[in-house]
């Protein structure tokens, strides 16, 4: 079917709308990289210079060279990833005790589990912070990891989740004699993982991500969560902009990456998280 | 708390006989269901506990302290609160705050939910545009805000190289008291609008298209099928989109402290800026106690309402 004139003018404006919140939205990312890229005396190039012939490597050299970035990386790595993995466990027990057993006192307990998502973290960051203290665990991971694993909102998400299973796999299961605990760790759980995944994209981006805990619970150049690294390499770097901007590409590589590799559960994620069961 | 213990919990039966009696007639399944459900939410209740309802609770004993890093709280009753209300720097940051709020709300709601609309058509590439703008989302704003500095450079930043060469002023952005907060709005709408446009978008893909079609056919044009059809009925998803942005918007920290340290001037020194300084920089952890309380209670009038919706949406399940 050919297009009216109308329409063709119609979809001429619907895409130049379309890649002009492109250029908005991905634009910074590539000054970024290109910048990161640059030397030196191009970074403020007039006019500016978007891909400099010498284009190379050594500002990540460099940034590696003045400041401890495998270090930053590694402990957001190994934190991200231990709260990750510790939370959905957790939470996934938590949701199945609510969603799937009987027992005295779980309207009392959900209902405190859910009144806590009305705490917010700015509010309790002081008696956490002295509480931490008062642990010794000042600068240690106990600090950055223990912390952020408690959150009701996963519990919540996979007790909704497993309300919404049907229960006929964990009955078979039961009559074939397996315990309760079996169920949930052999029946359970391997259902949940699409739910599980989106989860943990979101967990893992949040503690990547996360910024004035770690700076507060971990100020020792060694124990820098991967944002106080690239705040204070920009403190102590001022105007060096092409060795800040190769930072923030290495800070960012390991969320582009995931971004672009689990988009689907991303997109999942905030689809579930905006409110959608 | 005595719920967690197995033994407190066993007299759920109604039965009026006595304890061992009632042990016997509760059937072992019942009682492996207890067992394994409380040692299944052991872990997180009592990580609720010790780091987010305690820490709540000493939250409320610091705020009626006067408590500075050396020497030993001492109890003030409401002294802080008091001076809260004396407090200029107080009610300035709080004014920023709202300022702060109500560019940040309306903008990100209107441009996301403009692009969510924009991607419902079915067009060619819309699954790669929604990536794109989806991008900022995955960039944490620490990052954002230190690109954002960049590009905001008063000299030779990219934007006021883009600005001069199509012959518009340029400005000083983080530099300027008048520029700041807008400087720093920008980079959190840039953020922030992906994530709310996929909220949107959700939304409006979960009206049935049976509604949009006979509003068609009965000759309703595009506009009036949204403003009539689509935001009716995208009105809890709205609902719920705006509360989460006031709530967070509220709670703004990380592209301020990396942009501009609430300055120039304190021209975007928020709320939460003046509780962490006052906490972690001047040590009166009291003052700020109270401080964080108060902040506390605006966003749990924003949470109640935001609860209330959650139950409803459980309820439907």
């Amino acid at each position: 079917m050919r297009k009216s004139p109308k329409q063709l003018l119609g979809s001429g404006i619907y895409y130049l709308i379309c890649i002009l919140l492109a250029v908005v939205f991905a634009g910074p990312f590539l000054w970024m990289l290109s910048s990161a890229l640059k030397p030196a005396n191009e970074i403020f190039a007039n006019p500016p210079i978007l891909i400099s012939p010498n284009s190379s490597l050594n500002n990540f050299q460099e940034v590696f060279r003045q400041a401890p970035f495998e270090r930053y990386m590694f402990n957001s790595f190994f934190v991200a990833g231990t709260v990750t993995v510790v939370a959905l466990l957790l939470h996934a027990m938590a949701g199945y005790a609510l969603a799937r057993l009987d027992f005295p006192g779980k309207r009392v307990v959900f209902i405190g589990i859910i009144a806590t998502l009305m705490i917010p973290f700015y509010t309790i960051l002081i008696p956490l912070a002295l509480l931490v203290r008062e642990l010794g665990w000042i600068n240690t991971y106990a600090a950055l990891i223990i912390p952020a694993i408690p959150h009701a909102f996963g519990i919540f998400w996979l007790r909704q989740f497993f309300l919404g299973l049907p229960t006929e796999l964990e009955e078979a299961a039961r009559i074939d004699g397996a315990s309760r605990i079996g169920v949930f760790f052999l029946v359970a759980l391997p259902l949940a993982r699409p739910v599980l995944a989106a989860l943990a994209v979101f967990f893992f981006l949040a503690n990547w991500d996360s910024f004035l805990w770690p700076l507060i619970a971990a100020n020792e150049p060694d124990m820098r969560m991967v944002q106080v690294g690239i705040q204070s390499f920009t403190g102590e770097h001022g105007s060096a902009w092409e060795l800040i901007m190769a930072a923030s590409v290495i800070a960012i590589l390991p969320t582009l990456a995931l971004f672009f590799g689990l988009q689907r559960f991303i997109v999942a994620s905030v689809k579930m998280t905006g409110l959608k069961g | 708390m005595s719920t967690l213990d197995p033994t407190a919990a066993i007299p759920g039966s109604k039965t009026r006989t006595g304890a061992s009696q009632r042990l016997r007639g509760m059937n072992r399944d019942r009682l492996e269901q207890a067992v394994v459900a409380y040692l299944f939410l052991l872990p997180d209740v009592l990580g609720l506990l010790v780091f987010v309802v305690g820490p709540m609770l000493l939250a409320l004993a610091i705020s009626f302290s006067d408590w500075r890093l050396t020497g030993a709280p001492e109890f003030v009753g409401l002294k802080n609160y008091e001076i809260i209300l004396k407090d200029p720097k107080f009610g300035a940051s709080l004014g920023r705050t709202i300022l702060y709020t109500l560019g940040f709300v309306p903008a990100v709601y209107t441009l996301s939910l403009g692009m969510a609309v924009l991607l419902t058509r079915r067009g060619r590439g819309n699954t790669f545009f929604r990536t794109i703008y989806f991008m900022p989302v995955a960039m944490s704003m620490v990052v954002a805000g230190v690109m954002w500095r960049f590009m905001f450079d008063p000299g030779n930043g990219l934007i006021n190289e883009m600005l001069s060469s199509v012959g518009l002023p340029t400005l000083q952005w983080t530099g300027h008291v008048q520029s700041a907060m807008v400087s720093v709005l920008i980079v959190a709408v840039w953020k922030s609008v992906g994530y709310f446009m996929i909220i949107l978008l959700a939304g409006i893909q979960d009206i049935p298209a049976d509604y949009t079609e006979a509003a068609a056919i009965d000759g309703a044009n595009r506009w009036q099928i949204f403003r009539f059809i689509i935001m009716p009925l995208l009105r809890p998803t709205s609902f719920f989109v705006l509360v989460i942005l006031s709530i967070n918007s509220l709670q703004a920290f990380d592209q301020i402290y990396v942009m501009t340290r609430g300055g120039p001037a304190q021209a975007t020194y928020t709320l939460l800026m003046y509780i962490y300084e006052k906490a972690f920089r001047e040590w009166n952890f009291g003052y700020s106690g109270a401080m964080a309380v108060v902040l506390f209670i605006m966003v749990f009038a924003l949470t109640l309402i935001q609860v209330r919706f959650f139950r409803s949406s459980d309820v439907r399940q």
